[in-house]
């Protein structure tokens, strides 16, 4: 499978990623913001970080960014997408994502590991986790608190388009298991064709033993499974 | 414009000095060169109080690439590797305004670390405030924290480790150090020598601004009750910025366009032109009206004293300026050629066409004035002693007392504010006694430690300048790191009052005994003097950064409880020092008498045979007993795990806090599986260790025979409660 990963001035898990592709066989080309051709791609990764620092709004910039028409491009002919952090703030800012990401409830910048859980195992992002399945993933975000309005989130209820929320260690998802006040527990949404996905989790920093353990590793195998 | 006394004592500058500056130049300075002089003669930059001392310790081993003297330390870690690492001070910025004051520190060490030539991989900081209670501590506390978090979290580097202290000394006056850490290709560590004449000097990264203008100067006084107008020299950061500029700068140094390169730091154009041409011997022309500006109308004063930050000087190679230049285009940045090197050894600076500033270098660098102040020590009255004259207390009640105190609570709500994964290289993260980073692509790995005792150094400096690097060195054996060498921040009062420079003066002579006997050398580090407000000067608190080896990294060790039934021996020898410790200044408000003795034959041969246990995998956690003694370590040990620990009383007791509570060095934790026991025990036996078996792991709860049983889970909640009623 191949992929492209979108290289903004200022993402600074593009490594991270990177490695994380490679490591799972994806054919990976990372790819400058200024380009405004796209390889051939099955994937398109927008990584997280600070896409040009994040000024105005975090990802409102990179939202209109050059290569941006090509992804929205690719995005709307069924290629797979995946938003990571800033990536997700980006996806809601293109459009391709709708709802938007607040600030933290805690109006502070939260990095921890905490618990998600899998509601939709039947998506080509989650189709190797089980349902239900309760995965340890770290966070590092500042604007993570999703929102949407009514009739969206109704729409993500009814279209199954939630696909991790966040949970305790025992999967109960609640108020004290929400980290950073979003919507439902939302930690990461589908579009409607289900080929796009924006999360604030980083499965990237979750595909090795020695520094975290493996439970990202699923995510990036469903895509090729 | 005449110079006046007065105008030369707004510079930070004695007249004593003034006329020296008129005698090197032989004739009178204008106001551009006076600001040169003072931004070049300030003890932040000139270090001249502290060079005499600084002169004396160990810099020196085979491990050592690069010493002090350079932008950063460079040492050898194996293969072709090598780690740039340099720990640096922003206290008075970071007091004035702390957000700011604080992710500039960050970015500045950090500019520190990549213009060598190395990817930062890790950043560790010291921060320290002043009472909890006192007015402006919450405030100082979310900035700097912020503030840290702001810088690191956007340029993407993991901020793994440090320490934050609370102590009235630092009421008005915090420390904030930050450390970072590099790894670099040996054959590519970039220096800041300038070579050959007619290069180009080359300006790259932010525009200049009028912002930090005298900062260097600012961090060379006291505070008083003006310290609010000071607000003008306090640089404002742009992390964004340097994010581009890091990542130009390493692509720029994938070839040999560079022949050196230095970032623009304190006294910024000013002190980077004349440090790369004084050490290549050489002189510096710059044209002014190339420099970008931020602002109109700025004067050639403006621009060489701006301490703007995220810019960077570099000599270039000739031919090499179109494909470097692209570099820079492709990151938005500036990159303009403002100068040359010359053979006059002059800084020469032109405006509209004329020469409007000529200093020679010599004058601005080597013969900066340098002063063997006059210190004495001070006298230590000893302290006597008796529990019998103190309420009594159970040790149940100042374990509690203790753990809920703001010093040793539990720091996850500063440190969940720093991303520390990102790199995806943190092996183990902050909270241990040190932060271990894998080498990207390898399988090995340093370990990281920040480490200070401010309490010590006040009562004692010698015997506080020799325990820290101790604790330090102790705190990287207990994750399984050889130690190879340290930086450091040395935090002071005001050199020219006695005492204070006979603290320097004393503390310095510690860290060198121990930095020899240790074979622990100093590669870089940074003198903060002037701490302090209205003649109140801080404690004397040196700070110490340590960077470790762990040449095969497997499971990473720390000091977390890993199994039930397992056996816990201590290393070293517990007199019951209770003096300076942390149980008399949290249960009796007592901060007299004298810190614990150090022995550095046992501090090294317990080290040694420590590591050496954890490299035979004998060792399932570990933890070094700092302050807070015996009890403490264990609770710690017990508190993030899901163990307890069963502890005996001990056999030829003097006085149980003096046991649990007493801050003897040399001294660790382990955690023995059983069936290696007698393996270790002969180990030990053979190295002439002193050990004692104190007892074993269990299941959920913290107990010290019929004296106290608590639930590690209701441990864990008093660690955690000061910080949620803050």
């Amino acid at each position: 499978m191949r992929s492209s990963v979108i290289v903004f001035p200022g993402s600074n898990c593009d490594r991270d990623i990177a490695v994380a592709l490679k490591k799972m066989q994806f054919k990976n080309q990372m790819v400058w913001h200024k380009e405004t051709v796209l390889p051939k791609s099955d994937l398109i990764v927008l990584p997280g970080g600070f896409s040009y620092g994040d000024y105005l709004r975090s990802g409102a910039i990179a939202g209109k960014s050059l290569i941006i028409e090509e992804v929205i491009k690719a995005a709307k002919a069924g290629c797979f997408i995946l938003g990571i952090c800033n990536g997700f703030q980006i996806l809601t800012e293109t459009g391709l994502l709708k709802g938007t990401l607040l600030r933290n409830k805690n109006l502070r910048f939260i990095n921890k590991d905490v618990q998600i859980k899998v509601i939709n195992n039947k998506t080509n992002f989650s189709n190797k986790y089980k349902k239900d399945q309760i995965l340890k993933i770290n966070i590092a975000h500042n604007e993570g608190n999703y929102f949407t309005d009514p009739s969206h989130l109704e729409e993500l209820r009814k279209e199954n388009l939630i696909i991790f929320k966040y949970c305790d260690v025992k999967g109960n998802i609640d108020e004290s298991s929400n980290p950073n006040g979003s919507l439902e527990n939302i930690a990461g949404i589908l579009n409607s064709n289900k080929n796009i996905l924006g999360m604030m989790p980083h499965p990237e920093r979750m595909t090795d033993e020695m520094i975290s353990n493996n439970d990202g590793i699923n995510l990036f195998s469903s895509l090729l499974n | 414009m005449k110079i006046t006394d007065h105008i030369v004592e707004k510079h930070g500058l004695s007249l004593n000095e003034y006329k020296e500056i008129k005698r090197l130049l032989d004739r009178e300075p204008n106001l551009l060169e006076l600001g040169i002089f003072s931004a070049m003669w300030n003890e932040h930059c000139s270090y001249k109080s502290s060079k005499v001392h600084l002169k004396k310790l160990p810099t020196k081993g085979k491990q050592v690439i690069q010493g002090p003297g350079e932008n950063a330390g460079v040492i050898d870690i194996g293969d072709d590797d090598a780690i740039v690492f340099k720990i640096e001070s922003h206290n008075h910025p970071s007091f004035i305004e702390p957000y700011q004051g604080a992710a500039t520190g960050v970015g500045g060490i950090l500019r520190d670390v990549f213009t060598m030539g190395a990817r930062p991989i890790a950043l560790l900081n010291s921060i320290h405030f002043g009472s909890p209670k006192h007015f402006k501590t919450k405030s100082l506390l979310n900035g700097v924290v912020s503030g840290i978090g702001g810088y690191g979290n956007c340029i993407g580097v993991p901020t793994v480790g440090g320490e934050t202290k609370f102590n009235k000394t630092y009421n008005e006056n915090i420390l904030v150090n930050a450390m970072a850490v590099g790894h670099v290709k040996k054959n590519k560590i970039f220096y800041s020598k300038a070579k050959g004449i007619n290069k180009s000097v080359i300006y790259v990264g932010s525009k200049t601004g009028r912002d930090g203008i005298h900062g260097a100067s600012m961090a060379s006084a006291e505070f008083d009750e003006n310290s609010d107008e000071k607000k003008p020299t306090v640089q404002v950061g742009d992390p964004f910025t340097e994010k581009l500029l890091m990542e130009a700068c390493l692509e720029l140094m994938q070839d040999n366009s560079i022949i050196s390169i230095q970032d623009m730091g304190a006294a910024g154009l000013t002190s980077s032109s004349v440090e790369m041409a004084s050490k290549g011997g050489l002189g510096i022309e710059l044209d002014l009206d190339k420099i970008p500006c931020r602002e109109e109308n700025m004067t050639p004063y403006e621009m060489m004293l701006s301490e703007s930050q995220e810019r960077m000087l570099i000599i270039l190679e000739d031919g090499k300026h179109q494909k470097s230049k692209e570099i820079f285009d492709k990151w938005d940045l500036d990159f303009i050629k403002i100068g040359k090197t010359t053979s006059t050894n002059n800084l020469t600076l032109k405006f509209n066409k004329k020469i409007v500033g000529e200093i020679p270098i010599d004058a601005l660098s080597n013969q900066a004035p340098m002063y063997n102040r006059e210190w004495k020590s001070r006298k230590v009255s000893k302290f006597n002693f008796n529990f019998k004259d103190f309420k009594k207390i159970k040790l149940e009640d100042a374990l509690i007392k203790i753990l809920t105190s703001p010093n040793h609570s539990n720091k996850d709500w500063i440190t969940n504010q720093y991303d520390q994964s990102v790199m995806c290289d943190t092996v183990q993260k902050s909270g241990s006694d040190a932060a271990i980073l894998r080498i990207h692509n390898k399988d090995k790995a340093i370990a990281v430690s920040v480490d200070s005792s401010a309490n010590y150094c006040k009562s004692h400096p010698f015997s506080g300048g020799k325990q820290i690097v101790c604790e330090n060195w102790r705190n990287l054996i207990s994750v399984g790191a050889k130690p190879l060498a340290i930086t450091n921040c040395l935090n002071f009062g005001n050199p020219e009052n006695k005492e204070i420079m006979g603290e320097f003066a004393d503390c310095l002579e510690g860290i060198k005994l121990s930095c020899e006997f240790l074979k622990y050398p100093v590669v870089s580090g940074n003198v903060s003097f002037y701490n302090g407000t209205n003649k109140k000067n801080i404690y004397p608190t040196p700070v110490i950064g340590g960077v470790g080896l762990i040449r095969k990294l497997s499971k990473p060790l720390n000091h977390i409880f890993q199994k039930e039934q397992s056996n816990l021996i201590l290393i070293g020898k517990t007199f019951g020092h209770i003096e300076q410790s942390c149980f008399l200044k949290e249960i009796y408000s007592l901060d007299e008498g004298l810190p614990p003795e150090i022995n550095l034959l046992n501090e090294k041969n317990n080290g040694e045979c420590v590591l050496k246990l954890i490299e035979k995998k004998l060792v399932l956690s570990a933890h070094d007993v700092s302050d807070g003694g015996l009890l403490i370590a264990l609770a710690e040990m017990a508190m993030s795990s899901n163990y307890g620990a069963k502890i005996k009383k001990p056999k030829n007791l003097t006085n149980l806090f003096k046991y649990f509570f007493g801050e003897d060095q040399a001294r660790y934790i382990l955690e023995i599986e059983k069936k290696h026991c007698s393996k270790v025990e002969k180990i030990l036996k053979d190295n002439n260790i002193y050990y004692e078996n104190i007892g074993f792991t269990q299941k959920e709860y913290f107990e010290i025979e019929s004296e106290l049983k608590i639930s590690i889970k209701d441990l864990f909640k008093i660690n955690n409660q000061w910080y949620n009623n803050y």
